[in-house]
């Protein structure tokens, strides 16, 4: 239909202008930063400055262990509910659901109404504890995506038989989980893995009210003080979504990705 | 095998003692970091400064500056959910069923699951860059004659916040409806074409009324989804538009109601709204499944 | 002049031909299928009719008018799909009525027009039912009366019964037929089932990788197939190589054993290897008359298929199936026994045309 592919292309004109453009302004203005030329003047400041350098390190040690505590806690589920306990499913999936139901700002709220300083488990007192409690909420924003990734990638190997038969050979759950079951469904874990890395990486609100020093409150704080810097950042996490979603795609094989809550 | 020297926990054998023992670690966390978080706030927006039962928080919800911050959020919400909905419905009808193409709907797809994440800071920096007073896209509109900010347009306006909103609600809503285009069969639009229908009359009287339920719950979708979205704000305008995020935000920090009670009141009201549509949004969904399978 | 004419329709997708020279003139009333294995071009054929697929040569004419670039919505025929369509948002009754509906036909017709056809296909009762509550057999009956309801001039069916289960295939083409010949519409039926086409057809067009092997009535396509595709694909085939020995007689030599068929053999000299088609419902077993060819051999194998016992038995190189009926005694021949069969000089086929 000749109309219809017209108007099609129009629409995906329309929508790539709409989308390109702040990319191509943010690029633009981020190499304005010498006066008259263009350079990567405020990229090599941000890359340099020590600000960047330890908050981009504590989020990136936050999103692995985040990453390995998620794993750990959502194979072993998905693995037992697929296997033995089918009526725990529709639950264990409200509870991921959750996540995506409760703004992630009520959230922490009620972290710090629960373990703040007055509360009979005080977390958010030490930073150790901050850490642990941010650490715990980043597993939450998470959890969806892992869970679906693992779940998908555990249906699609048979998780009966292969449990059967390495039993035949006389291991035990541990051997059979980490040694059989993970490698089997590494897609899975990677797609949630990045996921999580994305997540992590960008994220304002827990880290700015459990007041610890992440990527994305000092992204906030460059922001509200400094002109070029802050659109050479925008960039830069731009480009590492688009990295995470390229690995996602790469090694994630299998398992379709999509943010469609469910 | 004979050399271990712990017990091997059979898995098949005792089945449902080791697959208990193997999902209380996600029950523990859900309960500790996710049900119990969630449910303090909630009973705390009952209870007054003793913990007795009150009502007296909800109805303090009422007063003029909250009741204007939902206010506020709602309109955001709406707005960037009605457009967001509309103009990604647009753009995955194109993508999938205008005849576009092979490479077109991977692209698209792959994209949309960046931009849906790339929300909060950095995409507010984005934005002043394009659209600030000397952004990318204001100098250009300039210099066709165009002058953005002599006509009152502001970024850190209600206006601007919802144009910046719509770079994750669009993106949102491809993802969200794109299973439901993919399950419009071929076969109805032939079977409506040799039935003698054109290619109005297909949309109006098939396509529509199949997708509306879809529709509408990405619409709710991407209402809550705006709803409860804060960091995109606080970066953009700061406490500029009092959005119940925002409110929620300055709270938290510094009590500046004065009254935690109020506050956890404030959440309540928040989850409230964010709850219901998403219940709203799975009824739909599984009326729509039930029709389509 | 025939209702529907096909002319050198031709159809290729890039340098791929999928459809060859087809040429075909149905009458009205007839009920014509389309047989062959998938790829084959006939579901291509179909949509070029329908109007879905345009022929990169040839023309369409129905009923002397030219349809071949003629829009599908324009063209006054009725489909059924094999996967149903019905559209899940309207009710049986409403799917029913919406050609009449599009056309803007009155209330009331439509409303008259919906309830003749759900008696028709007798389902009254579920008018108000959606699609995703009726069983597989019912949602085709409902595609057939909304195909039916705007009264096309052509009844087009893409398999329709290949996704039912075997029983309700049975009763549902039975049903077709008979209310194809009650309305008297042509048809055009389109399946890789042999039972199918045989059972329903005024005649039936063998396809096989883009071009027609042979159109015929039914009994013509089973009992004197013109290829080697054509015999193998309807019905169970033995094919024996016979070597000419002389070709005015008909004169065969089948591995070693002599036979006579009463076919013609155009052309063929003595020495010449020709594939012979023998059908094994045609064999009997045990020594024929004179006027029949009998031929020796070990019986290899067995089966039991019900109404049926089929045996295969081995000559030399070559081996032969048989079926006969089951009659009931309870020992079915022996493996290993020496066993003759005999079928008659006509039933020994040469396929001149491989």
């Amino acid at each position: 239909m000749k109309s219809g592919k017209f108007a099609a292309w129009a629409a995906m004109i329309l929508g790539v202008a709409y989308f390109l453009a702040p990319l191509i302004a943010t690029f633009e203005f981020s190499l304005r930063m010498r006066r008259g030329e263009y350079s990567f003047d405020a990229y090599r400041v941000v890359l340099a400055s020590g600000n960047f350098r330890d908050s981009f390190f504590y989020s990136t040690v936050l999103a692995f262990v985040t990453i390995i505590v998620g794993v750990l806690v959502v194979v072993p589920t998905a693995y037992w509910v697929q296997l033995r306990l089918p009526k725990l499913r529709g639950l264990v999936e409200f509870i991921t659901l959750l996540p995506l139901v409760v703004p992630a700002i009520v959230l922490v709220f009620g972290y710090i109404k629960l373990y703040g300083s007055s509360s009979i488990l005080p977390l958010t007192a030490t930073s150790l504890g901050a850490d642990a409690l941010l650490m715990f909420g980043y597993v939450g924003l998470g959890l969806p995506y892992m869970y679906r990734s693992v779940e998908t990638a555990l249906r699609s190997i048979d998780v009966r038989t292969l449990t059967e038969a390495a039993e035949s050979q006389g291991a035990g759950i541990f051997t059979i989980l980490f040694h059989i079951i993970l490698p089997n469904i590494r897609s899975g874990i990677l797609s949630g893995a990045f996921l999580t890395f994305a997540i992590v990486i960008g994220e304002f609100t827990f880290a700015s009210l459990l007041d610890r020093p992440a990527f994305g409150p000092y992204l906030q704080l460059i922001g509200a003080s400094k002109a070029y810097e802050p659109s050479a950042l925008a960039i830069i996490a731009f480009a590492l979504t688009w990295a995470c979603m390229g690995l996602i795609q790469l090694f994630g094989s299998g398992v379709r990705f999509s943010v469609d809550k469910p | 095998m004979t050399t271990v020297a712990a017990p091997v926990i059979r898995v098949l054998r005792f089945p449902n003692m080791a697959a208990w023992l193997g999902v209380t670690p996600f029950f523990i966390f859900a309960v500790m970091f996710l049900i119990v978080p969630t449910a303090s706030l909630l009973v705390g927006a009952f209870q007054d400064h003793d913990g007795a039962f009150t009502l007296a928080n909800l109805e303090r919800l009422w007063q003029p500056s909250i009741r204007l911050s939902y206010l506020l959020s709602i309109e955001v919400s709406v707005a960037s959910a009605f457009f967001g909905a509309l103009i990604g419905l647009a753009l995955a009808i194109a993508a999938l069923r205008g005849g576009l193409p092979g490479w077109v709907r991977p692209t698209l797809m792959t994209f949309s699951g960046v931009a849906s994440n790339f929300a909060g800071v950095p995409l507010a920096f984005a934005f002043m860059a394009t659209l600030g007073r000397l952004g990318f896209v204001t100098i250009l509109l300039r210099g066709v004659g165009v002058d953005l900010y002599a006509s009152g347009f502001s970024l850190f306006t209600f206006t601007g916040l919802t144009l910046t909103y719509l770079y994750f609600q669009i993106p949102l809503m491809v993802l969200v409806i794109a299973p439901a285009i993919d399950g419009l069969k071929t076969e109805w639009s032939e079977a409506a074409d040799i039935l003698g229908a054109g290619r109005l009359q297909y949309w109006r009287m098939i396509v529509l009324p199949i997708l509306w339920p879809s529709v509408l719950g990405a619409s709710l979708l991407l209402f809550a989804n705006a709803f409860g979205a804060i960091a995109t704000a606080y970066a953009l305008t700061g406490s500029f538009l009092n959005i119940v995020p925002i409110l929620l935000y300055a709270q938290i920090r510094g009590d500046v109601l004065h009254d935690p009670n109020l506050g956890y009141a404030l959440a309540f009201g928040m989850l409230l709204i964010t709850g219901l549509s998403n219940v709203a949004y799975l009824y739909l969904r599984a009326r729509s499944d039930r029709w389509l399978k | 002049m025939s209702f529907l004419a096909l002319t050198g329709i031709r159809k290729t997708f890039g340098a791929h031909a999928v459809v060859r020279d087809f040429n075909l003139s149905v009458e009205r009333g007839e009920f014509v299928t389309f047989l062959g294995p998938s790829g084959c071009g006939k579901t291509t054929t179909l949509r070029m009719v329908a109007g879905f697929e345009a022929p990169t040569a040839g023309e369409i004419r129905i009923n002397g008018q030219d349809v071949t670039h003629l829009r599908p919505n324009k063209r006054a025929i009725g489909m059924v799909f094999q996967s149903y369509a019905l559209f899940p948002n309207m009710t049986v009754a409403a799917n029913i009525g919406f050609g009449l509906k599009v056309a803007r036909r009155p209330a009331a017709e439509l409303k008259a027009r919906v309830d003749e056809m759900l008696a028709m296909i007798k389902l009254p009762q579920l008018a108000e039912r959606y699609p995703y509550q009726l069983s597989g057999g019912q949602q085709q009956r409902v595609s057939l009366a909304r195909a039916l309801a705007p009264s096309p001039q052509i009844l087009l069916l893409d398999e329709p019964l290949s996704a039912l289960d075997a029983r309700i295939r049975v009763s549902l083409r039975e049903e077709i037929r008979a209310l194809q010949r009650k309305l008297g519409i042509t048809t055009i039926f389109v399946t890789h089932d042999q039972e199918e086409a045989l059972s329903m057809s005024d005649r039936v067009v063998v396809m096989n990788d883009g071009a027609i092997e042979q159109v015929g009535t039914p009994s013509e396509i089973y009992n004197a197939p013109v290829s080697r595709f054509v015999a193998s694909f309807v019905g169970t085939l033995n094919l024996l190589n016979g070597r000419i020995v002389d070709a005015s007689s008909g004169a065969i030599d089948i591995d070693g054993q002599r036979a006579t068929t009463a076919r013609k053999l155009n052309g063929a000299k003595p020495g010449d290897i020709l594939p012979m088609a023998l059908r094994p419902e045609a064999l009997r077993i045990g020594v024929g008359g004179d006027d029949r060819n009998t031929l020796a051999g070990v019986i290899e194998d067995v089966a039991f298929l019900g109404a049926v016992v089929r045996v295969r038995v081995r000559l030399a190189e070559a081996a032969v199936i048989i079926d006969t009926f089951n009659t009931g005694a309870n020992d079915l021949p022996a493996l290993g026994a020496p066993i003759t069969v005999n079928f008659g000089r006509d039933d020994l086929i040469p396929l001149l045309a491989h």
